[in-house]
């Protein structure tokens, strides 16, 4: 049998490093390892004997790309745990700042990482030589997102400005004006996104996936809401831990989510859309129907479109929210430390990210456990490669590793909160 | 706010809180101090749009960012990218890959690259959250300091900027 083994040594566009390994025999793909080097978990060990108030910032420091993420689960949590409820303009500054890290994050997936992919450059760099006014546009969009984040979080990456309650400091009325024009480019900027995106070659493939994302009443998730499949699943964050589990893998060391004896999952955009679609706003559901993408979308090549429509849904409500802004009374909910324990559940860009957390008496953390998005994608980020690899396998071996590389870019792992190295290895057997 | 426009640039890229990745910060507080006329001197996190928007239009931008490299701690390279790329290895990690010298590139291919464009590249020692610089960090950004006050000066009709 001829053997042929096809390795990439650093796989670039994706968020931190990791490697991966694709064994194909008598041509059909065998195995497919998304390998990861290093454990993500040292934040928890490290939460450990703080004080609860602390957590927001320290769980800033996991990603440079999610920090809102990390901050807002972690306060859902510690509130819970302290029986306090945040709701009006505090509620709604959350939104808004979440808005601001959609925009950033999606926006810098779909112009700087993945866009490439389907108009065959090397990267951002290259793409950028030929397209520089899509590549500005690019720019200009992002920075809107960290403007939000700037001006809520009181910097762009890692914000300062969250604490369990709600704020440190919260904007006026005025500081909003500003902004608010250049949401408006921003909102206009993003439905031409979707239609720049729409018009790339899309492989048509699709999978039975079970879709997991929050979703609630009255909304598009980004705080709140139950925890829903499109297979019946319906919970809450503090019953998480019932319906998933983490397994250690032999090839990571990284631990892989699994749900509870159904097995893997898919959460983010594309989970988001499915289950939340008639959540959107009108504008963004027009958006998206304006280029032929319905309520259900099963093809994760589409899911840069899917986050387009995001984007699109982002700007809008952030409009709405800095429209019917009213300063709150207080910056912030006080709250008293007491024992207990909480859970919080929220939409990270890359999808659903559980925190739970037991507190001391005294406000120190006696526990802390923290379920990235990307950890709960692993398993489907190998089974896709395992399903649709096997339809390349007659492509060149450069085409093949790009087609690999695409088909886990279009999940935009943020293997930074757990990985340190991504190698792609294709052994041909 | 916004920021200020100005024809010679010192900006400070990298995490404050992370050890000797707080040496261009470092330098921006030493170049600060000594209150160069026309030079403005500014720390930024190295995010990738907000560092393109910032050069856009600057006749003559320093970047000074810590290196991870596997030289001695210390070492100071000065690398003139309007040149050639900065060397892959050349800086600590930034947020995602995308950082000083993706944006020096991007800014290349969309033909915004300042005409002077040099990044002092400052090999660190450690980068735990929460350390201090080390100690020969700490000289190195002195150094470092001392050298880009002498280049601006040594520079054209340094004279004819603007105020900072």
């Amino acid at each position: 049998m001829a053997v042929k083994t096809i390795k990439v040594d650093y796989l670039a566009r994706v968020e931190g490093e990791g490697a991966f390994s694709v064994t194909v025999r008598n041509g059909k793909v065998q195995k497919a390892e998304l390998k990861i080097f290093e454990p993500p978990r040292f934040f928890e060990s490290f939460l450990r004997g703080r004080q609860y108030s602390e957590a927001p910032d320290i769980t800033a420091r996991i990603c440079g790309i999610c920090p809102v993420a990390y901050q807002m689960s972690s306060v859902h949590a510690m509130e819970m745990a302290l029986g306090i409820k945040v709701d009006g303009p505090l509620r709604d500054l959350r939104r808004l700042l979440y808005c601001g890290e959609w925009i950033e994050s999606h926006v810098l997936h779909i112009y700087m990482l993945h866009a490439p992919d389907f108009l065959g450059y090397q990267g951002a760099i290259d793409m950028a030589k030929d397209h520089g006014d899509l590549v500005k546009r690019g720019l200009q969009l992002k920075k809107i997102g960290n403007e939000i984040m700037e001006l809520l979080g009181g910097r762009e990456i890692h914000p300062i400005n969250v604490r369990v309650g709600g704020f440190y400091k919260v904007p006026k009325k005025r500081d909003f004006a500003p902004l608010t024009e250049r949401l408006k480019w921003a909102r206009d900027a993003a439905l031409e996104t979707v239609r720049w995106v729409s018009t790339f070659d899309f492989p048509e493939r699709s999978r039975d996936y079970e879709f997991v994302s929050l979703r609630h009443p009255d909304e598009y998730p980004f705080n709140e809401g139950h925890i829903v499949s499109n297979r019946g699943l319906d919970t809450d964050a503090a019953h998480y831990d019932e319906h998933f589990e983490e397994i250690h893998v032999e090839h990571s060391t990284a631990l892989h989510s699994r749900h509870r004896g159904a097995g893997n999952y898919l959460v983010g955009p594309l989970a988001r859309y499915n289950l939340n679609f008639d959540k959107l706003s009108p504008l963004a559901q027009e958006a998206a129907k304006g280029v032929g993408l319905g309520p259900a979308c099963t093809n994760p090549y589409r899911s840069i479109q899917v986050r387009a429509v995001e984007t699109v849904y982002a700007c809008d409500e952030a409009l709405r929210i800095i429209d019917a802004y009213r300063e709150p009374e207080r910056p912030f909910v006080p709250a008293e430390p007491r024992a207990g324990i909480g859970m919080g559940a929220t939409e990270a860009p890359r999808g659903l990210i559980w925190h739970r957390y037991r507190i001391e008496a005294d406000g120190a953390i006696a526990e802390a456990r923290i379920v990235p998005p990307t950890s709960q994608n692993q398993p489907s980020i190998e089974e896709d490669l395992r399903e649709y690899v096997g339809g390349w396998l007659d492509l060149p071996d450069e085409e093949l590793k790009h087609r690999c590389e695409q088909t886990i870019r279009n999940y935009d792992p943020c293997i930074s909160c757990s990985v340190h190295f991504l190698r792609l290895d294709i052994d041909r057997g | 706010m916004a920021a200020q426009k100005s024809r010679i640039l010192v900006i400070g890229v990298g995490h404050p809180d992370r050890g000797d990745d707080a040496v261009g910060k470092e330098v921006v507080a030493l170049m600060q101090r000594m209150n160069l006329p026309g030079v403005v001197a500014e720390h930024m996190n190295g995010e990738i749009a907000a560092l393109i928007d910032r050069i856009e239009g600057v006749p003559a931008v320093f970047f000074v960012d810590a290196a991870l490299s596997g030289a001695l701690p210390g070492k100071v390279r000065r690398i003139d990218v309007a040149k050639r790329p900065l060397p892959r290895e050349s800086l600590a990690a930034s947020t995602h890959g995308l950082g000083l010298a993706q944006a020096i590139e991007l800014a290349r291919s969309l033909g915004q690259l300042p005409p002077t464009c040099i990044v002092y590249a400052i090999e660190g020692a450690q980068f735990e959250v929460g350390a201090p610089l080390s100690g020969a960090i700490e000289r190195a950004a002195q150094q470092v300091a001392e050298q880009l006050r002498q280049e601006i000066v040594a520079m054209d009709s340094p004279k004819v900027v603007g105020n900072a």
